[in-house]
């Protein structure tokens, strides 16, 4: 089994949380990795910092403005990644970006540099199933998942070609917009969800606009996973370099939502 | 007119079917749009095909636009180039007067066939980007012309220098939203443009301005926009009844320059020119994508941009608002890549010397992004031979830009 499935086999959903490398500076990212791995994150998605990150909304913006001010560089990234490896062999690892940093050496460079840095799955936001062959190639032969995307807009015509290839786990975005901003009506989750299961065995997690405890503990019910980030990426803008305690608190809250969740289920 | 029949070795037959030029262009889209540009391509596709779409565009483009533009002759401007060449020198120089379009550009021809689109969807709200405010204006115009509400994301930089474009599109009834994320400019507007698509992909059609974001615009713009080269190759060949040999026009995202070049990409005997904008010189800040940059993938699609090694974006610079944005038209990339279109650059200062010459010798007032295609004629045509022709294409009138041609030479107003 690879460490993201058995991330996903743990008895309950997996909390998929979301922060951005280098916010507000490369030594920070570090202990906010570890507060969201203490306080009970099963799944660590990193994001890259991009000067134009056109699904973001304006909290993961910010984090990618502060990021690079502060000078993070793709070097960065993968030591940050290679490290919390290090501290944590079996914690899976998602790199998160848009595909021009991913892409800038050549896919093949940063599929072998995400290898050596340990890292599980990437989720690049800009290439669909029908650009794989820039980046999914190159990944796969690493070993590395290349996680797909399914939205709102993913209808049953378009779903196979979703499908088709991807690996690691489906991440459903629930909604049509950019990150952050609102969130999706429960009953088009279950409804959604219901529909990818029936299509993939891939574990699906959902994201975009979750933020509180009980939004996290109703989508637990439905889905394999619920994915956090632009909520942890506001306490690091608000907290700057003090942000892993808040950080460790507010995952805490989610996690022990989650997992009581699915025991009312069992 | 004559039209070379499209050979199997035909430059004119891009985009392939995934929408890629060579290694250029493609959908780098988010999973959210993916189906929309989808649809975008059949109704694209079903459009090409439909007689009654082609006589609608034609019809608007005749009594609302006012094309065909004029080819003119620009003698003055010629015989000043002459006075200061070798003997024998000096090349003729020709202009597609585009910027006699209604609202002043060659943005309106675009705008007329992409609006067509929307209605054919039954989409009922438009979004646009604008750098300069010229493909602003032509969108608020459309949306005017047809009833459709519109929003305009404009760079709050942007929003500051063009202020007399921001004040047309507000009296066309448009939105304009000031862009502050990022550096405030072009590329910024096009990231919330992108934005506010994603969150309203039912009801919303987004009309870009340039040939390039996600394939099919490159194409399709590209299609508006070569009503340019095929009314000036008509054009050339019964007023003189030979084509030019050398084509001129500046390059942005590069809609004027494909919209003029594309027709003539198989007379191979016509050599074609880009010009980019190369601000305060290629050493320092500019906005040449080609001569500066790297391929990478930024909206939509992957082509040449300015970057640094982590494939952060750079900020492009140039004084001309309509140039000032670090990537370039995958075709234009291809065109590139195989030696069909040669490309160079032209600085602030060139293009404003440039300006000022066109206003003394033919009495027309330039905007700043021919003005840096004229700056290439002016240096090219010393070189070739007295009977040769240049064709340049002046894409824009200059009415917008004199408060920055003021400031830049140090005059108040």
């Amino acid at each position: 089994m690879t460490r993201l499935s058995q991330a996903f086999a743990k008895g309950h959903p997996a909390l998929v949380a979301f922060v951005t490398a280098g916010d507000p500076g490369r030594f920070a990212t570090g202990p906010i990795l570890d507060a969201l791995v203490e306080g009970g994150a099963d799944v660590i998605e990193l994001g890259m910092p991009f000067t134009d990150p056109m699904a973001d909304g304006p909290a993961i913006q910010a984090a990618n403005l502060r990021s690079l001010a502060a000078g993070t560089t793709t070097a960065d990234i993968l030591a940050i990644a290679m490290a919390f490896r290090e501290r944590h062999p079996t914690v899976p690892l998602v790199l998160m970006g848009y595909a021009n940093p991913m892409t800038r050496r050549g896919a093949d460079w940063f599929a072998e540099r995400a290898k050596e840095a340990g890292v599980d799955g990437v989720i690049c936001v800009d290439i669909p199933p029908e650009e794989d062959d820039s980046l999914g190639p190159a990944l796969r032969g690493n070993g590395i998942d290349l996680i797909r995307l399914a939205t709102p807009t993913t209808d049953a015509e378009r779903l196979p070609t979703v499908l088709e290839g991807a690996s690691g786990f489906l991440y459903y975005v629930s909604v049509a917009g950019i990150t952050g901003k609102q969130q999706a009506v429960q009953a088009s989750i279950e409804e959604a969800v219901a529909r990818l299961k029936a299509a993939t065995k891939l574990p699906v997690a959902v994201g975009f606009g979750v933020r509180t405890p009980d939004q996290a503990a109703a989508i637990a019910r439905v889905a394999d996973g619920v994915v956090v980030g632009s909520a942890i990426v506001e306490l690091v803008g608000q907290y700057g370099k003090d942000a892993a305690e808040p950080v460790r608190a507010y995952i805490e809250s989610l996690a022990s939502a989650i997992r009581a969740a699915r025991k009312e289920m069992a | 007119m004559s039209d070379p029949a499209l050979l199997s070795n035909s430059y004119r037959t891009q985009p392939d079917d995934r929408g890629h030029f060579g290694q250029f262009g493609g959908r780098f889209v988010a999973e959210t749009l993916m189906p929309l540009i989808l649809d975008l391509e059949r109704e694209y596709r079903a459009a090409k095909a439909d007689p009654a779409f082609a006589q609608e565009f034609e019809d608007l483009l005749e009594h609302y636009v006012g094309r065909p533009s004029p080819l003119y002759y620009a003698e003055r401007l010629t015989a000043a180039i002459r006075a200061g060449s070798e003997p024998g020198k000096g090349a003729q120089v020709w202009f597609k007067r585009d910027e006699l379009n209604h609202t002043g550009a060659h943005k309106i021809n675009n705008c007329i066939g992409q609006i067509l689109l929307a209605r054919r969807m039954g989409k009922t709200r438009i979004i646009a980007e604008t750098g300069a405010g010229q493909h602003g204006v032509a969108t608020a115009t459309v949306c005017a012309r047809f009833g459709l509400p519109c929003v305009i994301y404009m760079g709050a930089k942007d929003v500051e220098r063009q202020q007399p474009n921001v004040f047309r599109m507000k009296l066309l009834g448009a939105e304009v939203i000031p862009v502050t994320s990022g550096a405030n400019t072009l590329k910024d507007a096009m990231n919330e443009a992108l934005r506010d698509w994603v969150a309203n992909v039912h009801d919303t059609f987004y009309i870009i301005g340039t040939a390039a974001g996600p394939h099919p615009y490159p194409e399709l713009v590209r299609d508006f926009q070569s009503v340019i080269g095929k009314e000036a190759r008509a054009q050339m060949l019964s007023r003189i009844d030979r084509l030019p040999d050398l084509l001129v026009a500046a390059i942005g995202g590069g809609s004027n320059a494909i919209g003029l070049f594309h027709p003539f990409l198989d007379d191979l005997d016509v050599r074609m020119l880009g010009v980019e904008a190369a601000g305060e010189g290629l050493e320092r800040k500019h906005a040449a994508s080609l001569a500066g940059g790297f391929p990478g993938i930024l909206h939509g699609n992957r082509t040449y941009l300015l970057q640094d090694d982590d494939g952060q974006i750079a900020e492009a610079h140039s004084i001309s608002a309509g140039l000032d944005y670090p990537g370039i038209g995958p075709e234009h990339a291809w065109l590139k890549e195989i030696g069909r279109v040669d490309y160079t650059s032209a600085t602030d200062e060139e293009a404003l010397d440039a300006f000022q010459l066109l206003c003394r010798t033919e009495g027309i007032i330039p905007a700043l992004e021919p003005s840096h295609a004229i700056a290439a004629v002016a240096k090219k045509a010393r070189e070739m031979d007295e009977n040769q022709i240049i064709l340049a294409n002046l894409c824009g009138r200059g009415d917008k830009d004199i408060f920055t041609v003021a400031e830049a030479l140090g005059v108040r107003i």
